[in-house]
């Protein structure tokens, strides 16, 4: 398998959300496509009681040349998949930098702390323009919203993915990603996960013709 | 995971930490695997159990490490390759039964496995099992990357071998719940005709044939030092043990575990590739002397980068005092002359910033400016995340119950708790009703103590709380003491049907294990029957059943009171992504802020699934995360939330 070259060398990749929204499924679909098309992955994440509606993040290190630290030093994550949206403005403030891309989700999950009345949470338009503010490029997809449609809030990260996919940033192709469903899951989740895979990119595709 | 146990040398896959070290067990060979569930190693065992019959192994996950390590050390008196995994924790569990093995010694390859949580994610200490090695007197390896944790783990086994003890394997949450990729080796033909048998009726001190009995003491003593000398005459020639760079650098740095991966990032981040030297070590006790003299003599001037206490820093300084007058004094870098912190976890950036300054050179992680505005606007724009019990966890109800009943009862009761879950009850998740957290059971235990104060003039309701796998795990021997003693204790058992807290491992009270075969189980409320104190078995999502026959239990003052809160975790099996109802706000009837209950749902209860509309000015329910549990319908004095059952 040939590499592609990468357009950073490690490309590091943040993926964020909270407890429960199922970010070590994405980080390990992603690291398995890419596994697959020949590159060193590393992987860094946390789970245990910070799964317990914490913020979770997992680092993602891309490389045609060898295994990094699982976790990305400071100020160098050149790619931001939030699948809540103020979980990809909190990573910024440690790993973000002018250069900096964000593709969020845009379902909020209340902190504890908001649902009591002891913080605000912010309005998705304030939480764009807190994007627009820190990063170089920014896409917003209604992930969650679509998956509930499909009547499964968890396809939601199948969407993000197949969103990032969309982007054309990494080499990640449709071919791998159903292998790798059919390696991790049940053979009867493959075309629900196909569809919500496709429909990450055509909603990409919109919110890139819209203005995002 | 099945392509675990693939017989594909050669083949990469991009592994799990914890897949790599079972991994590396497999390709040993391993045939008796025990353990406790706890983060950062429960996938260890996970993985095993997934594959304990296809390869002709025995998978158990034991009611405690110390059982974990006992079972398993009987595998290795009877010819059997046997590992026993564990976090920290653990390592103290089983280490009165560790002092003892490690005096009598092991037959067949047996490896410890101590994943660690440097920074505590998910414990409420950080730990240092390595400690534990050089009190044992056993070899201790470290890992330094993803392949290593699958290659070590199976070398651990032929060093088991070779000098008959029990080694340490040590692993850290960054590694083992990290994933890289890991090119496997060959697996073992599975062996259907194994002739597992345990000689004991030769000479007394013959090692293979002798009783496991460290009796003479000064001899096994004597024997174990021995042991410990020969695998530092091992380590002198590991290939785990790796140098990288200039022949003479300005700096060596000492490294192991996951700094290893810390150490070159920030290496290559400052550039200083030709001033600074990196030794890896992957046998970090005993160290092997010759190869750190060789080492240390490569320069003046040393840091030493490790996580939490300065273990390695202490046993290296040693050497070098020892070996100054041959290799010079020595200047040292590390975590005593303030480098490095002393406790919590490392990562690049600490290791970056300690690099920067002892070689004086520059770098900038962020523009200035650009840190100054990300920073503003994560304060005000990422609201925090304070940890909370899951959507339709049966701890919220059974904590707002113990917290109404001690409230009723006005004594200023408090609980005592220990590790599961339900530690979250220290938080406002669980109405900051726990008081008390210490260890595996110390609920119950230090429950028996407060019980027994009253001849002090101590009046306060003392409840204490205990998982169902805690409870066979430690807790049971505290309930032991509290009814023995007749302490005035009311006795919680929390109990969801599994360890959920470590992704639902079986445990005794379940009618399955780790391989998924039937084995019988065992009933806490007949195990507490037996004892001749009163038991009482409520449903958590019953709210004021549990509150009354709780405020009765709590004011009836004699002895130990058993009340037993039954309902499955809601990431169970049986719970998980099905809703029994569907919910909603009657927006007609939900007053809001000018309802008299102080929106009692969501700034009290503050289940995430319920969530307080701003614009509406009422509650609403977040269909995305609501469980489903149909609880909060009783939490609501107005009525405004309601339920439907689920088609
Ligand atoms: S995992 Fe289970 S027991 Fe733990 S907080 Fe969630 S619902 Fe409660
Ligand atoms: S029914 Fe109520 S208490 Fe249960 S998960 Fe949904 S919002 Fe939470």
């Amino acid at each position: 398998m040939g590499n592609s070259p990468l357009p950073k060398e490690p490309y590091n990749i943040i993926i964020t959300g909270v407890g429960g929204q199922g970010n070590v499924l994405l980080s390990k679909l992603l690291g398995n496509m890419l596994t697959r098309r020949g590159y060193i992955i590393t992987i860094g994440e946390t789970f245990g009681a910070t799964q317990r509606g914490g913020s979770v993040m997992s680092h993602l290190r891309v490389s045609a040349r060898s295994s990094w630290s699982p976790l990305i030093p400071k100020g160098r994550a050149h790619m931001v998949i939030a699948l809540e949206p103020t979980e990809g403005i909190r990573v910024l403030a440690n790993y973000g930098n002018p250069q900096v891309k964000i593709l969020s989700n845009t379902r909020a999950i209340h902190p504890v702390g908001v649902i009591a009345g002891e913080l605000q949470y912010p309005s998705i338009e304030e939480i764009r323009k807190s994007a627009h503010e820190l990063a170089s490029e920014v896409w917003f997809i209604d992930a969650t919203d679509e998956a509930l449609r499909l009547d499964n809030p968890v396809l939601g990260n199948t969407i993000m993915l197949g969103a990032f996919a969309g982007l054309n940033m990494l080499p990640l192709e449709k071919e791998d990603f159903r292998e790798v469903i059919l390696e991790m899951m049940p053979e009867d989740k493959l075309d629900i996960n196909l569809k919500a895979y496709e429909l990450g990119a055509e909603m990409l595709n919109r919110a890139v013709s819209g203005t995002a | 995971m099945s392509y675990l146990a693939d017989n594909n040398e050669g083949v990469q896959h991009l592994l799990l930490g914890n897949e790599a070290i079972a991994r590396g067990a497999l390709e040993a060979g391993v045939k008796v695997a025990t353990g406790y569930p706890g983060t950062p190693s429960s996938e260890i065992m996970e993985s095993l159990s997934k594959v304990a019959h296809g390869r002709n192994m025995y998978v158990e996950w034991s009611i405690n490490e110390k059982l974990a390590m006992e079972v398993a050390a009987a595998g290795s008196f009877a010819r059997l390759r046997s590992m026993c995994v564990m976090k920290q924790n653990g390592v103290n569990v089983g280490s009165d039964f560790l002092l003892h093995l490690a005096l009598t010694g092991t037959r067949e390859g047996m490896v410890i496995i101590a994943c660690e949580d440097p920074g505590a994610h998910s414990s409420i200490n950080e730990g240092e099992a390595r400690m534990f090695a050089g009190m044992l007197e056993i070899p201790l390896l470290e890992p330094g990357d993803f392949q290593e944790l699958k290659d070590m783990v199976k070398w651990a086994f032929d060093l088991s071998e070779e000098i008959r003890n029990l080694v340490m394997v040590r692993s850290v949450t960054r590694l083992s719940h990290g994933s890289g990729n890991v090119k496997f080796g060959k697996l073992p033909e599975i062996d259907t005709n194994v002739d597992a048998g345990f000689q004991c009726d030769g000479f007394i001190l013959d090692p293979d044939k002798g009783a496991m009995i460290s009796m003479p003491v000064n001899h096994f003593h004597g024997r174990l030092q021995e042991k410990l000398k020969k695998a530092r005459e091992i380590f002198e020639d590991c290939l785990f043990n790796t140098y990288n760079g200039v022949e003479k650098p300005e700096l060596l740095i000492i490294t192991s575990s996951a700094c290893n991966l810390y150490c070159k990032e920030a290496i290559a981040l400052l550039g200083v590739e030709d001033r600074v030297g990196l030794l890896k070590l992957g046998t970090t006790w005993p160290l092997p002397p010759e190869l750190i003299k060789k080492n240390l003599s490569r320069t003046d001037n040393i840091f030493i980068v490790e996580e939490v206490l300065p273990i390695m820093e202490g046993n290296i300084k040693v050497l070098a005092a020892e070996m100054a007058p041959e290799i010079g004094v020595k200047n040292f870098y590390g975590k005593n002359a303030g480098n490095l912190p002393t406790s919590g976890e490392l990562n690049p950036d600490l290791v970056l910033d300690a690099l920067k300054t002892i070689l004086s050179v520059e770098y900038e992680d962020m523009p200035e400016s650009y840190k100054k505005k990300a920073q503003a606007v994560a304060l005000t724009g990422a609201p925090n995340r304070e940890l909370t019990f899951c959507p339709g966890c049966p701890h919220r109800a059974s904590f707002w119950s113990i917290h109404g009943a001690l409230k009723l009862d006005g004594r200023k009761g408090f609980v005592c708790g220990d590790i599961g879950c339900y530690g979250l009850g220290v938080l406002p998740t669980g109405f900051s009703t726990i008081k008390a957290l210490h260890a595996m059971g110390s609920g119950i235990g230090v429950a028996s103590g407060f019980g027994k104060l009253r001849q002090f003039g101590m009046d306060q309701a003392v409840v204490a709380v205990c998982g169902d796998s805690t409870f066979f795990h430690a807790g049971i021997n505290g309930l032991l003491n509290a009814v023995h003693h007749s302490s005035d204790v009311t006795f919680i058992v929390l109990d969801n049907g599994g360890t959920a807290m470590t992704g639902f491992q079986p445990h005794p009270g379940l009618t399955v294990n780790a391989m998924g075969d039937e084995v019988p189980g065992l009933d806490i409320a007949a195990i507490c029957g037996s004892l001749g104190i009163r038991v009482e078995i409520g449903d958590p999502f019953d709210l004021k059943g549990t509150q009354e026959t709780l405020t009765e239990l709590i004011q009836d003052k004699k002895g130990v009171k058993v009340l037993i809160l039954r309902k499955n975790c809601a990431l169970s099996p049986e719970r998980k992504n099905k809703k029994d109802y569907e919910m909603h706000i009657d927006e007609g009837i939900c007053l809001g802020e000018n309802c008299g209950c102080n929106r009692l749902c969501t700034r009290i209860f503050r289940c995430p699934g319920l969530v307080w509309d701003q614009e509406r000015k009422t509650s609403r329910i977040d269909e995305a995360i609501c469980a489903g549990c149909g609880v909060c319908v009783d939490i609501c004095p107005a009525e405004a939330i309601k339920k439907k059952e689920a088609a």
